[in-house]
């Protein structure tokens, strides 16, 4: 199954090679996997996602936290999160299926960025599954280019970035967990 | 605290000797002579080795023979990746050493530049973490660091690649000699107490368990916490090869090595278990065999201080994961007294024929065999402080069979990645750790040739080490795979060699050829009683097979045994 990890890491240089090269020594396979900053210029954060079985996504734990540079891992699969994709879609839009296609973004809540003669391009934001449908009924008019970047994901409730600058990680108990959307 | 302006290279010296380094294993080059240049101001002893390998192993040696951290030191580039098989080496069997190599310059970094390597990047997989350094201010503190990182927790090799300029430029030096501050790094982790519990239960409730003793025992020093668990408990216990003398092999409760060259009532044992207890093993497939087929019917407690290892290769019901001795401690307190004389009588009974397969007990055919050496070269020096560094192969395999260790760190040897190469290096790092220890290097006539040019290093540093090469004039063991495996094929494995005892000469060590059984023993008192390293080349038989073996792949109790025809035959001799 695709397990979803937040890993927070020490923003120094290297690390995203060290933490990429980690799941290829392991023969883990890396689903996706997104890194940028975070709220503490001395701490970035990943968002991890690759498919494992239980004991595998254990070990994937313990082994990212022998990496001296790994903060705080989190196995947020099955925890409450807001998980995020952005995808940008360039759909072949001509003169006659363009108010087809404006119609389809507008019901998946979507944005239309760049407007050409032939083509419009769309932004949209959310869940995987939730851009594989855009994708989906786009197809028919002609998907000219893609492009996604790969999920993010953080937990519902308490954030975690305390922890991540201790030494030891701290649980997220139940009652911090909100529910908004 | 004092500050004062120093060069990044005299700052490297300062603080390697702060951290109790009092000797080096090094090669210089351009890109590390300005901390080459800084040495003559520093009271740390250089050891010029002939091959930066050499220097990883010997850093790694001392290591394993002190419990110290090991220091190699080499130039950029091919100085660098001359290194990583030491490493690699030092990763698997987590040895604690920190190499230190020079840099191009930070300008010229990404350049392709003479003799740049990302030599960071190449190691990255095989070092347990590394540092590129490229300003003098940040030397004290990585050197701080790596030497933490690489001595705590479960222990590993270090590697510091410092550039030129930070070597040549000046900084505030400043010690902090206080713990490091590494957020991420917890190498201190200790079981919950439920875990405890848990583990207690199941000892107190089996009947026919066996303690399986890693290099973990002696890593964290435990040895004699294992030796009082075992005797209150009665539970007997097998090794791992890295385990041999991390419990006594005159013990009553010591079984010997398990696994792929381990005896056979060793590995029926394990298979027989209801309850194994892994002190500081891994569960390496060398140990397990067939993992479907292993210890199928038995509990495990695996007490481990890498929470990684933990359900790698062997589900356990109870891991208790934290530092050895401290969990032992916890644990002795609570363990009740349990009679296991059926257990142990039965254990006995798998012994069976042992004794008659045993090459050991055959009649003198006039052939000299491998376990007779090893096995002489045990009873001479088994009173006096012995460490023997051993190479890969089949000797290895029959040292472990035939060398009884008493002692922690008196048998070093490279386990997890096999380096061929490593045993005569690795006792030079063991002999400059121990002088005081009657060191014995057993080889191969195959390893023996890939880091002989070391045989210099022991002459320029005037160090008494003696050379048992085990001279079959074939690569023996990998012989052994075909003899089995592929139909006597012998491909490229007989080897056409020097005239060892003349190489030796050659290069001013005292050296003897042995062919006949009766030259064994007083060949080692001749090598004992000389005052420089001497060097015996063991001329035994070509084709001896080491048994019992577990093919790759296959269950553990499925081994293959000395045929009973050879058994016969040379009792008719």
């Amino acid at each position: 199954m695709l397990n979803t990890y937040v890993v927070y890491v020490e923003n120094k240089p290297g690390v995203l090679t060290r933490v990429a090269s980690l799941f290829r020594r392991r023969a883990f396979n890396i689903d996706s996997l997104t890194v940028g900053r975070t709220e503490k210029p001395e701490v970035s954060r990943m968002t991890i996602t690759v498919d494992a079985d239980h004991d595998q996504a254990r070990r994937i734990e313990a082994n990212l936290y022998k990496l001296v540079n790994v903060l705080l891992v989190e196995n947020i699969t099955n925890q409450p999160a807001i998980i995020r994709d952005l995808a940008m879609i360039k759909v072949a839009a001509t003169h006659d299926a363009r108010s087809h296609v404006l119609e389809l973004a507008s019901v998946f809540r979507a944005r239309v960025v760049d407007v050409a003669p032939d083509s419009l391009t769309i932004e949209i934001t959310g869940a995987e599954d939730k851009i594989d449908g855009l994708l989906e009924v786009l197809r028919p008019y002609g998907v000219l280019e893609m492009v996604r970047t790969g999920i993010v994901a953080m937990r519902r409730g308490k954030s975690s970035t305390t922890a991540a600058t201790t030494s030891t990680g701290a649980d997220v108990t139940e009652e911090d967990v909100s529910h908004s959307v | 605290m004092t500050t004062k302006n120093m060069t990044g290279a005299s700052i490297l010296w300062e603080c390697l000797e702060r951290e109790g380094v009092t000797t080096v294993f090094g090669y210089p080059g351009g890109a590390i002579l300005p901390a080459y240049d800084a040495l003559k101001g520093s009271k740390i002893h250089h050891i010029l080795v002939r091959h930066e390998q050499g220097a990883t192993h010997m850093a790694d040696g001392y290591a394993r023979a002190s419990g110290k951290v090991g220091v190699a030191v080499a130039t950029s580039g091919p100085g660098a990746t001359n290194m990583v098989t030491g490493i690699a080496t030092a990763m698997l069997d987590s040895s604690p050493i920190v190499c230190i190599t020079g840099q191009v310059g930070s300008k010229l970094i990404g350049s392709d530049a003479f003799q740049e390597t990302d030599i960071t990047g190449v190691t990255l997989p095989i070092t347990k973490h590394n540092y590129l350094v490229t300003h003098a201010s940040e030397v004290a503190r990585t050197v701080r660091e790596a030497f933490y990182v690489a001595r705590s927790g479960r222990p590993g090799p270090v590697l510091i690649d410092i550039t030129k300029d930070a070597q040549q430029t000046t900084a505030e030096f400043d010690w902090d000699a206080a713990k490091p501050q590494l957020p991420g790094y917890r190498p201190d982790l200790s079981p919950e107490k439920k875990e405890y519990e848990q583990a207690l239960e199941l000892i107190h409730n089996s009947k026919r368990p066996v303690i399986l003793a890693g290099h973990g025992i002696i890593i964290s020093g435990a040895m004699n916490e294992v030796r009082d668990f075992a005797e209150r408990t009665g539970i007997p216990v097998a090794l791992t090869l890295l385990g041999l003398g991390a419990f006594p092999a005159s013990h009553p409760l010591n079984l010997g090595m398990m696994g792929m060259h381990g005896e056979a009532w060793v590995n029926h044992t394990i298979q027989e278990a209801d309850l194994l207890l892994a002190f500081g093993m891994r569960f390496d497939d060398r140990v397990t065999g067939n993992l479907k087929t292993y210890a199928s019917n038995a509990k495990k407690i695996h007490i481990e201080i890498d929470p990684a290892e933990i359900n790698k290769n062997v589900k356990v019901d109870v891991p208790l994961v934290g530092d050895l001795r401290e969990v032992l401690h916890e644990l002795l307190p609570h363990v009740e007294s349990i009679d296991r004389s059926e257990w142990l009588d039965s254990i006995d009974k798998l012994k069976g024929d042992a004794a008659v397969r045993d090459i050991q007990n055959l009649p003198d055919s006039g052939h000299l065999y491998a376990a007779h050496v090893i096995n002489d070269l045990w009873r001479e020096t088994r009173d006096v402080e012995t460490v023997v560094v051993t190479d890969v192969g089949q000797h290895q395999m029959w040292e472990a069979q035939y060398y009884k260790h008493e002692k922690a760190r008196s048998l070093i040897t490279s386990g997890g990645l096999g380096t061929m190469g490593f045993a005569l290096p690795a006792a030079i790092g063991a002999k400059v750790a121990r002088p005081e220890a009657e060191v014995w290097v057993v080889v191969g006539d195959g390893g023996f040739q890939m880091t002989l040019c070391e045989l210099a290093t022991i002459v320029q540093e005037k160090l008494k080490v003696n050379i048992a090469i085990i001279n079959n004039g074939f690569l023996g063991m990998v012989r052994q795979w075909q003899e089995f495996f592929y139909e006597r094929n012998y491909a490229a494995t007989p080897l056409l060699n020097p005239d060892f005892a003349k190489l030796g000469e050659a290069y001013g060590i005292k050296s003897m050829t042995v062919s006949g059984r009766s030259q064994v023993v007083p060949s080692v008192h001749q090598a004992q009683q000389h005052d420089g390293p001497v060097l015996i080349n063991f001329r035994v038989e070509q084709e001896d097979t080491v048994y019992p073996m577990v093919a790759a792949g296959a269950s553990l109790h499925e081994m293959i045994r000395r045929p009973s025809k050879i058994v016969e035959t040379a009792g008719d001799e």
